[in-house]
């Protein structure tokens, strides 16, 4: 490639703590980056700051301590509403509006930055076929669709407006286990052509391990371990073990009918 | 002489007080609409609010209505004519409802829907006019239907202060111990008050199913 590769990170935490209103800490101290066109799962149970991590990334939490840069500039410094438009963001409960078309959903980022009705339309078209959905499902509203046709949609509108990075929290939670492995595979070819930062929100081991260049452990608003899947398998950390010990016992938490 | 014998030999006279009574409803109502959604929504904003607003709101409907009539009386313009202190009093009572509804529905949208929008960089107003109010119109309308259905009736006791309306017979029909009297201003009031409840019900019903 004639271009030179940039290798500043995409994302990076740099000390950052984040406390409830009443002195709880969800996060403490975290350091981590993210490099571009990289997928970094965050690994960890409920509560463990996950979710936390991803909202200081778009700044709908701000960070009590330390900063959070963001093409190496601190969400702090950011305007808000243009540093979220740069980062689609996937949510477990979909969050699609319930009043709008399938279109009109996909459009969203779009039509607010103010693109031309064509090349709106064009694009909806093209992100329909880009997650493997039938143009004629554009007309129709959320709720007459699937539960994985609504993901699919969720992801779509994430990417309408082509953002950089991609926020990611338990995109597939709640599906059904065989919708999940698709979405888990295409999600992969995906991410293969379209080389965005993703950050990954999951519980789900077997998830994190198929579709994470790193996984960053959690627990306890503290990050345990930043591995590659392959390092991750062999890894001796206490911690990392006692992860993968707990989740063979719960019988991968219902997560066979996966490849 | 039976009351649709004197309904229909005084129609011009019945049709003039209902005028009067729809004028009272009407412009009260888009008085409370105007002063009450918009409150509602700075509650959403401003949650410490939301405490004193209400119990304001609710205090006032706790005022007997004559009492509150009687209240306004001195007011400079307000009590001036008859009419502008009926529509005053009547949306003051009409206020509740709709502050109560207006927060309640936009707190009530799905807070996924919400935090997607606000996630995706959509303005406070975007989220607002796009998503928050389309999505609470159903239970707001419902708020204006309570506020119209109350309104509808304390108009008929507007009459007591010379506003017009329905009440006219109604007060008539009491001091000439008239019961026919008085059901031709009871009928077509409550026949306007059904009338407005299925309309906004239905309304409301359209606005919720999507």
């Amino acid at each position: 490639m004639p271009a030179p590769v940039d290798h500043s990170p995409a994302i990076e935490f740099r000390g950052v703590s984040y406390r409830l209103p009443n002195g709880r800490a969800l996060l403490q101290g975290l350091n981590l980056a993210v490099r571009r066109g990289q997928t970094l799962v965050l690994l960890g149970r409920s509560g463990s700051g996950k979710t936390t991590t991803l909202k200081l990334i778009n700044h709908l939490l701000a960070p009590g301590d330390g900063e959070v840069r963001v093409e190496g500039r601190s969400t702090r410094e950011w305007d808000v509403i243009r540093l979220r438009r740069r980062i689609g963001y996937v949510i477990q409960e979909v969050g699609l509006f319930p009043h709008f078309t399938v279109e009109r959903n996909i459009a969203l980022v779009p039509k607010i930055e103010g693109w031309p009705q064509e090349r709106i339309r064009l694009r909806v078209l093209e992100l329909l076929a880009l997650v493997g959905l039938d143009p004629q499902l554009a007309a129709r509203y959320p709720r007459e669709l699937s539960g994985g046709q609504r993901q699919r949609v969720g992801v779509a509108r994430a990417l309408a407006a082509d953002p950089p990075i991609l926020l990611m929290d338990e995109p597939f939670g709640a599906l059904d286990p065989i919708t999940r492995a698709e979405l888990q595979r295409e999600f992969l070819a995906l991410q293969r052509r379209l080389r965005k930062t993703v950050v990954f929100v999951t519980h789900d081991l077997r998830e994190a391990l198929l579709l994470g260049a790193h996984i960053a452990l959690l627990e306890d608003g503290q990050l345990l371990a930043l591995h590659t899947p392959e390092e991750f398998r062999k890894s001796r950390e206490p911690m990392v073990m006692a992860y993968l010990a707990a989740f063979d016992s719960a019988g991968g938490a219902g997560e066979r009918g996966q490849p | 002489m039976n009351v649709w014998q004197f309904l229909l030999h005084n129609h011009a006279e019945v049709l003039e007080l209902t005028l009067e009574h729809l004028w009272l409803v009407g412009v009260s109502t888009l008085l409370a609409v105007a002063i009450g959604i918009p409150l509602g929504i700075l509650l959403t904003r401003r949650p410490a609010w939301e405490k004193p607003v209400l119990g304001g709101a609710n205090i006032i409907q706790t005022i007997p209505s004559l009492a509150l009539f009687g209240f306004l009386l001195p007011a400079p313009w307000i009590g001036e004519r008859a009419d502008r202190l009926a529509i005053l009093a009547l949306a003051l009572y009409a206020l509740l409802p709709l502050i109560r509804n207006t927060y309640a529905g936009i707190q009530g949208v799905d807070r996924a829907v919400v935090e997607a929008g606000r996630g995706m960089g959509m303005t406070s107003r975007q989220l607002l006019f796009q998503v928050e109010l389309p999505l609470a119109l159903g239970v707001i309308i419902a708020g204006v239907r309570v506020a119209v259905v109350i309104s509808v009736g304390l108009a008929t006791i507007a009459a007591a202060i010379g506003a017009g309306g329905l009440g006219e017979y109604i007060f008539r029909g009491l001091s000439m111990v008239n019961n026919q009297l008085i059901l031709a201003g009871a009928i077509p009031a409550a026949a306007l008050a059904l009338t407005a409840d299925f309309g906004l019900g239905w309304l409301e019903k359209r606005l919720q199913l999507r």
